[in-house]
């Protein structure tokens, strides 16, 4: 994908959302003037909308009359560094959210970090392990004891007994 | 003047209280360290750091907020210098000179002079800041809702006239942030409003730091990624006691300059759109041009170190006289600051002077202290610093992931905004590769409440007439200048096309 596609999209998708926002903010909503009680609730994001459809549909149009530095740029949006890398990194996060939902949030911190660690950074064992079993616990210790914030822990809550028996 | 002093003096021992003096060292500390890493500036050390302060009360928290702003302008410096490549985007104009510098040897006396002249500019904007304040919260004491929506708009309106971005991308962004906060249920009517695909996560609203965590955290690290190939590489830096009495020396070759720069970083930074670095790059080109030898700029002068250092000091200080004084935040990071004041339940805008004094002196004072402990602790932990970026970027950046995700899940405890933050930061990293400025919209995020807020209420008053705007005189001054910072760029390129066009019928003939 060129830089000029990728500009061509993105103002494609603005202009497809500000559609669907314009609906969604006139959807049972009032979006104009209700007599006594002012502005109708949907007015502000209906209008909102209206404009973010004229900013897209004027990028898209400079789009098409390579008026942008972007549209007239025909090298590749992400070369494949990046993507190895970023597109890694992504995928990470993403599966960091999905597990934390089943396994809890500090099971799944620590497969991240570990992978992130010695399999992405390439570091040695000792160091991965170490910082694996450290990080969580110092987020553990301050967000659930200090600032008594309880991170989801899915399947692995029992485990955590013991712990709350013991800070609480 | 007393009505200044005294409660500066309650300001400036609030600020020493055991609590608020140990956040305020962490913060310059952890500000110093943000600013120095590659990729991480002060406006992403805040958004990151502000779940964590809901452990403290709000006096300490923004004492400790605001220490991270100050200490990362403190280090930004470190990596321009040792790395040549800026620790954040307020100190690129730092590399100009700071580089060359550190390639002649010279490393040490480049960052002592950044060290320094960063003190110098802090110092001004602070006094002015302390001078200026309550004069202004009095002087919008005086506004109704119709000059907050004004004046809101003028907000806006900077970015568009002076972000120097593509106009169309900035008012996409701008409208894209206010459009997210106007998710959840309506404050005035109640009623739910963008609820999409009937999910029940968006009834609470997209708070502000799931959209400032997914573009300043994790946004801000993919973009980061991509920029290093998670390598950098350092200088050697030796600096001992020697070399500070050797620089103590030379500090009055750039005193000048660095209270010069300090005066316009300040005033500049009180811009929304414009902040610390235009400002910094402003001074560089203002010190270069007053100076004897501008030939010798860019090849290791002292004051072309000295005076985006002071700039942009100045201007974190500058960008916060708005945002306590007005409730419009002067900058990302301050727009983060006074998102920060509405979770902590206070109302920003003039009334803070007088309804919360202590919250407001606190923060004030904790700003003198905060730039003596950083120019101190700067000094102090160079070395330090300078073997903290020899580190890998693939440690640093986990343990960011971590922080957002942990800290994007503290406000409002749902699974829900942490895959909007993810979402948001995916979808703002590549936005940003398309040159769509970012800040706008989290500007926009904070300020969009108070804003519909401001002109429901206005209208209502005037009873669907949307010439009350410009019938008060104030609000039509705000709107008038909105309206030209909005035509300005326009009309600027309208004009350079002509010219052009003059040109080629000019070669033709």
């Amino acid at each position: 994908m060129t830089v000029r596609t990728a500009e061509f999209t993105a103002a494609l998708l603005l202009i497809l959302a500000s559609l669907g926002l314009m609906w969604k903010s006139a959807d049972g909503l009032s979006i104009g003037w209700i007599r006594g009680s002012g502005p109708g609730s949907g007015f502000w994001p209906f209008w909102l909308s209206v404009v973010m459809l004229l900013s897209s549909t004027a990028i898209l149009i400079r789009c098409f009359l390579h008026a942008t530095p972007e549209s007239r740029d025909t090298s590749s949006f992400v070369d494949r560094q990046t993507v190895w890398i970023v597109g890694l990194t992504v995928l990470a996060l993403f599966f960091l959210l999905l597990a934390s939902s089943f396994v809890g949030m500090y099971l799944s911190l620590m497969a991240f970090l570990l992978f992130y660690l010695r399999f992405l950074g390439g570091h040695s064992w000792t160091l991965s392990i170490i910082l694996m079993i450290f990080i969580p616990s110092f987020v553990f210790f301050f967000f659930e004891y200090l600032m008594t914030i309880p991170l989801p822990k899915g399947i692995t809550e029992p485990l955590f007994f013991p712990i709350y028996r013991l800070i609480y | 003047m007393e009505s200044v002093l005294i409660p500066l003096m309650g300001g400036l021992a609030d600020a020493l209280q055991p609590l608020n003096l140990t956040m305020l060292v962490i913060g310059c500390l952890i500000g110093l360290f943000v600013g120095a890493m590659p990729g991480l500036g002060s406006v992403n050390g805040v958004a990151i750091l502000l779940p964590v302060t809901f452990l403290v009360p709000p006096d300490a928290a923004i004492i400790f907020l605001a220490a991270v702003y100050y200490g990362a302008m403190y280090g930004g410096a470190v990596s321009s210098i040792t790395l040549g490549i800026p620790g954040a985007s307020t100190a690129v104009a730092t590399v100009f000179d700071g580089r060359p510098m550190a390639q002649a040897g010279k490393a040490d006396q480049a960052l002592l002079t950044a060290a320094i002249a960063s003190f110098i500019g802090g110092t001004i904007s602070v006094v002015l800041f302390t001078l200026f304040a309550p004069p202004l919260a009095a002087f919008a004491l005086k506004f109704g809702p119709a000059e907050e929506f004004a004046l809101m708009m003028l907000a806006f309106a900077t970015f568009v006239g002076l972000g120097g971005g593509d106009i169309a991308k900035t008012i996409c962004s701008i409208v894209i942030g206010l459009v997210l906060a106007t998710i959840g249920l309506d404050i005035i009517s109640g009623k739910p409003r963008l609820i999409f695909f009937d999910i029940s996560g968006f009834f609470h609203g997209v708070n502000f730091l799931v959209l400032a965590i997914g573009i300043y955290g994790i946004g801000e690290m993919l973009w980061t990624l991509e920029q290093t190939k998670g390598d950098v590489q350092a200088h050697r830096v030796s600096a001992g006691l020697q070399s500070i009495k050797e620089h103590l020396k030379r500090i009055k070759s750039y005193i000048v300059p660095a209270s010069l720069s300090g005066l316009l970083g300040y005033f500049v930074g009180i811009l929304p759109a414009a902040g610390a670095t235009p400002a910094s790059l402003m001074a560089y080109g203002m010190t270069k041009a007053l100076s004897n030898d501008p030939d010798s700029f860019g090849k290791g002068n002292m004051k072309g170190v000295a005076a985006p250092e002071a700039a942009n000091n100045a201007a974190s200080t500058g960008s916060m006289l708005p945002m306590i004084t007005l409730g419009i935040p002067g900058s990302p990071t301050t727009a983060i600051l006074l998102g920060g004041m509405i979770i902590w339940g206070l109302r920003p805008g003039p009334l803070l002077f007088t309804e919360h004094p202590d919250f407001v002196w606190g923060l004030v004072g904790s700003l003198y202290f905060a730039n003596i402990v950083s120019v101190l602790l700067n000094i102090a932990l160079i070395p330090l610093f300078v073997r903290v970026l020899t580190l890998k970027f693939t440690i640093l950046a986990p343990i960011i992931f971590v922080l957002c995700i942990v800290g994007g899940y503290a406000p409002t405890q749902t699974m829900h905004d942490l895959w909007l933050m993810l979402l948001f930061g995916v979808v703002g990293y590549l936005l940003r590769k398309l040159d769509y400025p970012v800040a706008p919209a989290v500007l926009a995020i904070v300020l969009g409440p108070l804003a519909e807020r401001s002109l429901r209420q206005s209208l209502l008053s005037s009873q669907g007439d949307p010439l009350i705007f410009v019938e008060r005189p104030l609000s039509a001054i705000f709107m008038l200048v909105a309206v030209v910072l909005f035509v300005y760029p326009l009309a600027l390129r309208w004009w350079r096309a002509r010219r052009a066009g003059d040109n080629v019928v000019a070669a033709g003939e």
